[in-house]
C-alpha cells in the first residue's frame, strides 16, 4: 500500500514537471511575443515604439534568449516562489493572481459540492426507479443541463434575476465588500453570492454525473451480491445504499481529478459574464496579451491542481475500494 | 391438486401449490413458473432439476419473494410451517418486516457464483455480522463470534483471520464455504442451494456436497437443491422434482425417478448422462430440438414438439395434469393419464 502511494507520488511529481514544460511551450507557440503585442497595442493608441526600445525590452525580460534558457530561468524563479512579472500589469504575477486563486478554488469547490449533492441522489433515484416518471424528468433536465452552455444559463438567470427581483446576481461580493479587507461580514457576503455561480458552473457536470451514476448503478443492481443481500433479509433502502451505491461511487471519486481544472477553465466565459473575480478571465487576458509569465503561471497552476486532484481521487479510491488497496500487495 | 407424498409420516415444512410466477417485459409475458407444486419434507433434500430456463431458479426466488421486476407471482400459494401455524409467503408483501425476517432467518440462500455473491468492497465478515444482527438482537462482538463459529462449522481454516478478508482474497472453495456459512449464520430451517457447485472444480464440488450433507445431519436442516446436474441429485436428494418450461413434469422419490422414470422428458434427460459402461466414442444421446422460446410456448403439453412419444390430437390440444403413478411418484403426461 505504501509502495502504491510512493509510486503515485513520484508519478505526480513527474507529471507536474511535464506540465511545466508543456505550459511553457504552449505559451510560446503563437507567433511573436509580448513585445510584438505591446508594440501593436501602442501603435493602435497612437504611440510609437522604436526598434531599440523594443530590443531593450526584450533583453530586459530575457525574451532574446533561446527557449530552453528561458524555460530554465523561468523554472529557477518558480522554484524560488517567484513567478516573475506580469508584463502587462507591471506587477509581480503572484500579486496579480493574489486572492483570485483562492476565490477560484472556493467557487470550484462549491460547484463540485453542488454537483455531488445533486447528482448522487438523483442518479440513485433514476437507477432504482428506472423508466419511472421521475427518472424521465431527471433524464430530461439532465440532458438540458448538458446541452445548454453555462454562459447562456448565466445570462438567462441574470436576466430573470434583474427583471423579476431587481437583483444584480453577478460577482462574488456586494459592492461595499469588493475591495474591503477580509472580515466575517465579507465571508458571509461571499457565502450568499456563491450558490448561483456554483449552480451555473456545476450544472453540466451534474448532468454528466447523473448519467454516469445511473448507468453504473443499473449495472450493479442486478449483481448476485445485491440479490444475496436481499435474500439475507436486508431492507431495500439499506441494502441499496450499502452495497451497489457504494460500488457505483468509484467514478465519483475518480472525477475529482478532472473536475477541478474543468471547472476552472470551463468557467472563463461564465466568469466574464458573471464578473467573477477568478483566474479564468485573467488567463484569457494574459493569453491575448501574450503575457508569458502570467499565462504560464496560471496554466501551471491549473496543471498542478489537476495533478493534486488526481492524487486526492487516487487516495479516495483506495479508501473506498479494497480491490485497489490490495493491488499493491499482490 | 395432488399431494404426492401423503404416505410420508411427517407434514411438509414447505408446500408450494400451483405457483405461477410470470415476467411482464414490454415484449410480452414469460411464464417462468407456470403452476408448479411440490412439498418439502423436514430434514430431507429436495432436488429441482431441469435445463436452463426451466424456471427452477425463479421458483426458488419466488419462495424467498425476491423475484425482480418485471416478474411477479400471479397465482398459487407458498405455505411455510411456522410454530404450528401456516404462513402463505405468496400473500406477504416482499418488503414487509415479516417477509424479511423469514428471508435469511428461516430460509437461507446459497448461490452459484460465490465470487460475485459477496460485495467486492466489504469483508465477508462484515456481511455475515450484518445478517446475524438483522435477525438476532446481539452485539457486534457477539455477532462476530457467531460468524467465526459459523466459519468454523463449515470447515474454513483460521476463521478469525478469514472473517476479515474480502471475497476476492479467498479461493473458490473457501468462498462457497463462506457463502454457506453466511446462509447458515442465522440457523435457517430451510436452505435453498441454487447451483451451489456449478462454478467450482470437481474436487471442490465433492467437498461442498459433503459439507452440505454433514450440515444437514448435524443441524437437521431441510435443503432445496437446484441443479441441472443429475449426478449431484442422485448423490444428495431423497425427492426429485423435474421441471420443464415452468411446469413440474415429474416428481417422486429419487430412486423411482432414476430407476423408473415415467415422463419421456425425464427418460431423455437420464439417457443423456454419459455412463462409464457405455461404448467408448459412441455418440451421447441428446434431446431432440431445443427449448422453445418463452414467448412461443407450444400449445398443449409444452414438451410435445420434442417428445418421442408424441400423440397427435392429444398432446398438442390440452395440458396434462399430474397423475400419481406409484409410491409418491407423479407425472404429468397423457401416456399415464387414465381420465
Amino acid at each position: 500500500m505504501l509502495a502504491y502511494l510512493v509510486r503515485r507520488l513520484i508519478l505526480a511529481i513527474l507529471t507536474t514537471w511535464a506540465v511545466s514544460v508543456l505550459s511553457f511551450v504552449v505559451i510560446q507557440l503563437p507567433p511573436g511575443d509580448y513585445i510584438t503585442s505591446y508594440i501593436a497595442q501602442m501603435s493602435s493608441s497612437g504611440s510609437f515604439v522604436s526598434e531599440q526600445e523594443a530590443n531593450a525590452l526584450r533583453q530586459q525580460y530575457g525574451l532574446d534568449q533561446p527557449q530552453y534558457i528561458q524555460y530554465i530561468r523561468w523554472m529557477k524563479m518558480v522554484l524560488q516562489g517567484n513567478f516573475g512579472m506580469a508584463l502587462e500589469y507591471g506587477r509581480p504575477v503572484a500579486e496579480v493572481i493574489g486572492d483570485r486563486i483562492y476565490l477560484t478554488m472556493v467557487v470550484s469547490v462549491a460547484a463540485i459540492i453542488f454537483t455531488w449533492c445533486a447528482a448522487l441522489p438523483i442518479g440513485v433515484y433514476s437507477a432504482v426507479r428506472q423508466y419511472s416518471w421521475g427518472d424521465y424528468v431527471a433524464t430530461f433536465i439532465g440532458f438540458i443541463g448538458l446541452a445548454v452552455p453555462s454562459f447562456m444559463l448565466a445570462l438567462i438567470l441574470m436576466y430573470f434575476g434583474f427583471t423579476l427581483f431587481n437583483a444584480n446576481i453577478g460577482g462574488l461580493f456586494s459592492d461595499e465588500f469588493a475591495e474591503a479587507p477580509w472580515t466575517l461580514a465579507k465571508l458571509w457576503d461571499l457565502t450568499k453570492h456563491l450558490p448561483l455561480p456554483a449552480l451555473i458552473l456545476g450544472l453540466a457536470g451534474t448532468a454528466q454525473l447523473i448519467r454516469i451514476m445511473r448507468a453504473n448503478l443499473l449495472d450493479e443492481l442486478g449483481k448476485p451480491y445485491v440479490v444475496t443481500a436481499r435474500a439475507r433479509g436486508l431492507s431495500e433502502g439499506r441494502l441499496i445504499i450499502k452495497y451497489p451505491v457504494r460500488v457505483a461511487l468509484n467514478p465519483f471519486a475518480s472525477t475529482i481529478g478532472y473536475l477541478l481544472p474543468y471547472v476552472v477553465s470551463g468557467s472563463i466565459i461564465v466568469s466574464l459574464v458573471l464578473s467573477l473575480p477568478t483566474v479564468g478571465p485573467l488567463l484569457l487576458k494574459s493569453l491575448v496579451a501574450q503575457d508569458m509569465f502570467l499565462a504560464g503561471t496560471i496554466v501551471l497552476l491549473l496543471g498542478v491542481m489537476t495533478v493534486i486532484g488526481t492524487f486526492i481521487s487516487d487516495l479516495l479510491l483506495m479508501w473506498i475500494d479494497p480491490r485497489i488497496r490490495f493491488e499493491g500487495r499482490q | 391438486m395432488i399431494n404426492t407424498v401423503t404416505e410420508s409420516s411427517a407434514a411438509p415444512i414447505l408446500s408450494v401449490r400451483d405457483l405461477k410466477t410470470y415476467f411482464f417485459p414490454d415484449e410480452g409475458t414469460v411464464k417462468a413458473v407456470d403452476g408448479a407444486s411440490f412439498d418439502l419434507l423436514p430434514r430431507t433434500t429436495l432436488g429441482i432439476v431441469g435445463e436452463s430456463g426451466c424456471g427452477k431458479s425463479v421458483a426458488a426466488r419466488s419462495i424467498l419473494r425476491i423475484v425482480e421486476r418485471p416478474g411477479r407471482i400471479v397465482g398459487g400459494a407458498i405455505l411455510l410451517q411456522q410454530n404450528g401455524s401456516q404462513v402463505d409467503l405468496a400473500q406477504l408483501d416482499p418488503q414487509s418486516q415479516e417477509m424479511r425476517q423469514i428471508r435469511g432467518g428461516d430460509i437461507g440462500l446459497v448461490f452459484q457464483e460465490p465470487m460475485t455473491s459477496f460485495s467486492p468492497v466489504h469483508t465477508v465478515g462484515n456481511q455475515i455480522v450484518e445478517t446475524i444482527r438483522l435477525h438476532h438482537p446481539v452485539s457486534t462482538q457477539e455477532a462476530r463470534e457467531r460468524a467465526i463459529a459459523a466459519f468454523r462449522s463449515v470447515g474454513i481454516p483460521k476463521p478469525e483471520r478469514r472473517i476479515d478478508e474480502f471475497a476476492f482474497e479467498l479461493s473458490g472453495g473457501l468462498r462457497q464455504r463462506a457463502m454457506i456459512a453466511m446462509a447458515l449464520s442465522c440457523g435457517p430451517r430451510i436452505l435453498i442451494a441454487d447451483e451451489p457447485t456449478t462454478a467450482l472444480d470437481v474436487t471442490t464440488q465433492a467437498q461442498i456436497l459433503d459439507l452440505l450433507r454433514s450440515l444437514q445431519e448435524r443441524e437437521g436442516m431441510t435443503i432445496i437443491l437446484i441443479t441441472h446436474n443429475l449426478g449431484v441429485v442422485a448423490e444428495m436428494c431423497e425427492t426429485v422434482v423435474v421441471m420443464y418450461l415452468g411446469r413440474v413434469v415429474e416428481e417422486g422419490p429419487a430412486d423411482a425417478i432414476f430407476h423408473n422414470a415415467k415422463h419421456p422428458y425425464t427418460q431423455a434427460l437420464l439417457r443423456s448422462i454419459p455412463s462409464i459402461h457405455s461404448t467408448a466414442r459412441a455418440e451421447l444421446p441428446t434431446i431432440a430440438g431445443s427449448i422453445p422460446h418463452p414467448y412461443n410456448r407450444p400449445a398443449g403439453c409444452p414438451f410435445h414438439p420434442r417428445c418421442p412419444d408424441f400423440m397427435p390430437g392429444t398432446c398438442d390440444k390440452a395440458e396434462p395434469g399430474l397423475t400419481v403413478v406409484g409410491d409418491g411418484q407423479a407425472v404429468s403426461c397423457f401416456l399415464y393419464d387414465r381420465t
